[in-house]
C-alpha cells in the first residue's frame, strides 16, 4: 500500500498508471504476505507496553519505543558512557556500530574488575574451554603451549639484552641532570 | 539459577543467576530442556556483532516446560512442552502481520533493522536467552508451540531456527525443478538447506566447505556432491565446470562472517573488523551463480557493511534474496515434513552437553573438535 500521508501527487491522475502492473512479478513471495499489509504506517494496534525499570537505549531510527525489551545487563560504567554515545547516531552510521564494538572490549575489562572485586579470580583457560581442547587436541594444544613458551623466552631474552643496552645509554643522561 | 554468562571473546561460563520474572502481560517463563548453540551464537562469542554485554545470556534456539503465563496468555498452560522459535514477534505490527516474524518492529528498542532474538546481544533486543534453567519469553501467546505427542523434543529443539533456516535458504533460491544448487557451508544450516533443496525440485545440490568430517556428513544426509574448498584453485572457475560452463541456477550462503578461505578478508573483517566479518562466501556465491541466477543468504553478518562484488549483481542480473528465518510462518509445514520422515532433524545432533559444561561446549563448536556437527546443552537434565 502506498503511503498515504505524505502522498503529494494522485497516482490515478497520472497518464498510464498501472497498465503494466503484475501482481506475480513479486519477488517478496513467498516471505511477504501482502494480504497481511497494514494500511498506514505505525497505527497497528500495540501490544501493552512493558515498564521500563531498567535503561534501555534506543534506536534513533524509532519515533517511539517498541513495546517489549530484553532486560539483561543494562549500560553501566565506562562502557556504558560509551553505549550511550554511540545511541546518538542511526544504525546507518558507521560511528555508531564502531562504538559500541569499543564498548564492547572496554566492558570486557569492566567484567574481569567486576569479577575479582566480588573476590573471584577468573579462571581463564576454563572459560575458554580449554578442557576440550585438552580432551579433543591434545597435540595441538600442547604445540601451542610449547610455541607460545618459546615466544616468551626468546621475547624475555631479546628484552633482557635491550634493557642491557638501555641501561648504558641511559647513564650519561641521568649524568647530565 | 545456572545460566550461561558471556565474558568476553571466546569466554562463557555458566554462573548462577536470578530466575527470570514476568515483566509483561503476555510473558511467560519456561524451563528450559534443551537448548542449541549455533553458528550464530559463534559471531556473538567470537566478539563480531556490536553492543554484545558482558553478562549476557545467548542461546535461541530451546524447547522447555512452561511454568508460568501472564495475564494475556491464554494459549500456553504451565506444564506445557513447547519449542520456542528463535524470533521474538509480536504477531500485530505491519510486519509480523505480513508473515515477516523475523523482522518484527515492537520487540527490538536497539535496531530497527532486526527483530528481537533470545540471547543474541542488545543489537537484537538485549534478551537473556534459553542456555539457562529457565528464561523469559515475551509474546508468549505468538511464538511458541506446543511439541506434538509423537515428536521427539530433540527433533523439536531442532525446529527453532536450523531446520527453518535451512528450509528457508532454499526457499529464498526460488529453485524449480532441475536446477542446480550450490551450498557454500556444510554446518548445521548448510547441510538442512542441501537437503530442503531437494524437497523444492532441485536437479543437483553441490555442497562446498573445507571441513571433510562435515562434508561426509553432507553426501550421506542430503545427499549432496561434496567438494573441499581447500583442493580448490578458484571457486568460480570450478562451478562453471562443473556447470556445462554457465554457472549454478541457485547459490546459497550458509556461512556468513565468520568465513575462512579469504586471508585478505580474515584479517580486514575479523581481525580488523573494518569490515562486517569476512564476506568470501558470499563473494563466491556471487561470482559463481548463472547470469540471470539467485544467490539467497542465511549466513549472519555485522550491520557495518562488507566488500561484495555488486557490480557484477548488476551485471550479471543476480537477484538475491535473503533473511533471518521467520520461524513461525514455517513450522506448520516444517512439522509435516518431519512427521512424513522427509526431514531427520536430530541426526544433526553429535554431542549432548549438561549445562555445567558450556564453556566446553562452545569452545568445541568453535574449533570444529571431536567432529562436531551440532551441540545441545541439556539444562536441568534434559527433564
Ligand atoms: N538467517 C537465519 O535465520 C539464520 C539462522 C541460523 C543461523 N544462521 C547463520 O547461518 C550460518 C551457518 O550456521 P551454522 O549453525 O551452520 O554454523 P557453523 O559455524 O556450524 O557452519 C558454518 C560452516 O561454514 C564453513 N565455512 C567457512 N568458510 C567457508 C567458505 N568460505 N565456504 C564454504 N564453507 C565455509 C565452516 O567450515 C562451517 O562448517 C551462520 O552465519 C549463522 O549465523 C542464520
Ligand atoms: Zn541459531
Ligand atoms: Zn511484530
Amino acid at each position: 500500500m502506498a503511503q498515504k500521508s505524505r502522498q503529494m501527487i494522485d497516482p490515478a491522475e497520472v497518464n498510464g498508471w498501472g497498465v503494466d502492473a503484475d501482481p506475480r512479478n513479486d519477488p517478496t513471495y513467498p516471505m511477504r504476505n501482502r494480504a497481511g499489509d497494514t494500511k498506514g504506517g505505525m497505527d497497528w494496534d500495540r501490544p501493552p507496553l512493558q515498564r521500563a525499570d531498567i535503561e534501555v537505549l534506543r534506536s534513533m531510527e524509532y519515533n517511539r519505543r517498541p513495546a517489549v525489551f530484553g532486560t539483561s545487563s543494562a549500560p553501566s560504567g565506562i562502557s556504558g558512557m560509551v553505549r550511550r554515545a554511540a545511541f546518538g547516531y542511526s544504525e546507518s552510521d558507521w560511528r555508531h556500530w564502531l562504538m559500541l564494538l569499543g564498548a564492547d572490549r572496554i566492558n570486557m575489562v569492566e567484567g574481569i574488575v567486576e569479577d575479582l572485586s566480588r573476590g573471584h579470580v577468573p579462571n581463564l583457560p576454563a572459560e575458554m574451554g580449554m578442557g576440550a581442547e585438552w580432551r579433543h587436541n591434545r597435540d595441538g594444544l600442547v604445540r601451542k603451549l610449547a610455541i607460545g613458551a618459546g615466544v616468551v623466552v626468546v621475547a624475555a631474552a631479546l628484552w633482557g639484552r635491550k634493557d642491557h643496552h638501555r641501561s648504558h645509554a641511559r647513564r650519561p643522561l641521568r649524568r647530565l641532570r | 539459577m545456572l545460566a550461561a554468562d558471556y565474558r568476553g571473546p571466546h569466554r562463557v561460563r555458566a554462573s548462577s543467576k536470578p530466575e527470570p520474572v514476568i515483566r509483561h502481560p503476555r510473558d511467560a517463563i519456561v524451563r528450559v530442556t534443551r537448548s542449541c548453540v549455533c553458528g550464530s551464537d559463534l559471531h556473538l562469542y567470537h566478539g563480531l556483532v556490536p553492543d554484545t554485554r558482558i553478562g549476557m545470556t545467548f542461546g535461541h534456539e530451546f524447547c522447555g516446560i512452561v511454568e508460568e503465563v501472564g495475564a494475556e496468555v491464554t494459549n500456553l498452560k504451565p506444564g506445557d512442552h513447547v519449542l520456542v522459535p528463535f524470533n521474538i514477534a509480536c504477531g500485530q505490527c505491519h510486519f509480523c502481520k505480513q508473515g515477516l516474524f523475523g523482522n518484527c518492529h515492537e520487540s527490538n528498542p536497539q535496531a530497527t533493522a532486526v527483530g528481537g532474538i533470545f540471547g543474541y546481544s542488545h543489537t537484537a533486543g538485549g534478551y537473556d536467552g534459553g542456555q539457562a534453567e529457565y528464561v523469559r519469553v515475551p509474546y508468549a501467546d505468538v511464538g511458541p508451540t506446543l511439541i506434538p505427542d509423537w515428536m521427539d523434543p530433540d527433533d523439536a529443539v531442532m525446529l527453532t531456527d536450523v531446520v527453518p533456516t535451512g528450509y528457508q535458504a532454499a526457499e529464498m533460491g526460488g529453485i524449480q525443478m532441475g536446477d542446480t544448487v550450490v551450498v557454500f557451508g556444510a554446518g548445521p544450516v548448510g547441510i538442512m538447506a542441501a537437503r530442503c533443496a531437494w524437497l523444492f525440485g532441485a536437479g543437483r545440490v553441490i555442497v562446498i566447505d573445507h571441513l571433510d568430517y562435515r562434508l561426509d556428513f553432507a553426501r550421506r544426509y542430503a545427499p549432496a556432491e561434496v567438494y573441499n574448498f581447500q583442493a580448490i584453485d578458484d571457486m568460480a572457475v570450478f562451478i562453471k565446470k562443473q556447470t556445462d560452463g554457465l554457472g549454478a541456477d541457485v547459490c546459497i550462503d550458509a556461512v556468513g562472517g565468520d568465513a575462512s578461505g579469504s586471508g585478505v578478508r580474515t584479517v580486514l573483517g575479523k581481525k580488523m573488523k573494518l569490515e562486517a566479518g569476512s564476506a568470501i562466501a558470499l563473494h563466491w556465491a556471487i561470482n559463481s551463480v548463472k547470469k540471470g541466477g539467485v544467490v539467497s543468504i542465511v549466513g549472519v553478518y555485522g550491520p557495518t557493511g562488507n566488500m561484495i562484488p555488486i557490480g557484477n549483481v548488476l551485471n550479471k542480473g543476480i537477484t538475491i534474496r535473503a533473511n533471518q528465518a521467520s520461524v513461525k510462518r514455517l513450522l506448520p509445514r516444517l512439522i509435516e515434513h518431519v512427521r512424513e520422515g522427509r526431514i531427520d532433524p536430530k541426526a544433526l545432533i553429535t554431542h549432548r552437553i549438561p549445562l555445567e559444561e558450556i564453556s566446553d561446549a562452545y569452545h568445541m563448536f568453535s574449533a570444529k573438535l571431536d567432529d562436531c556437527i551440532k551441540p545441545v546443552l541439556y539444562p536441568n537434565g534434559g527433564r
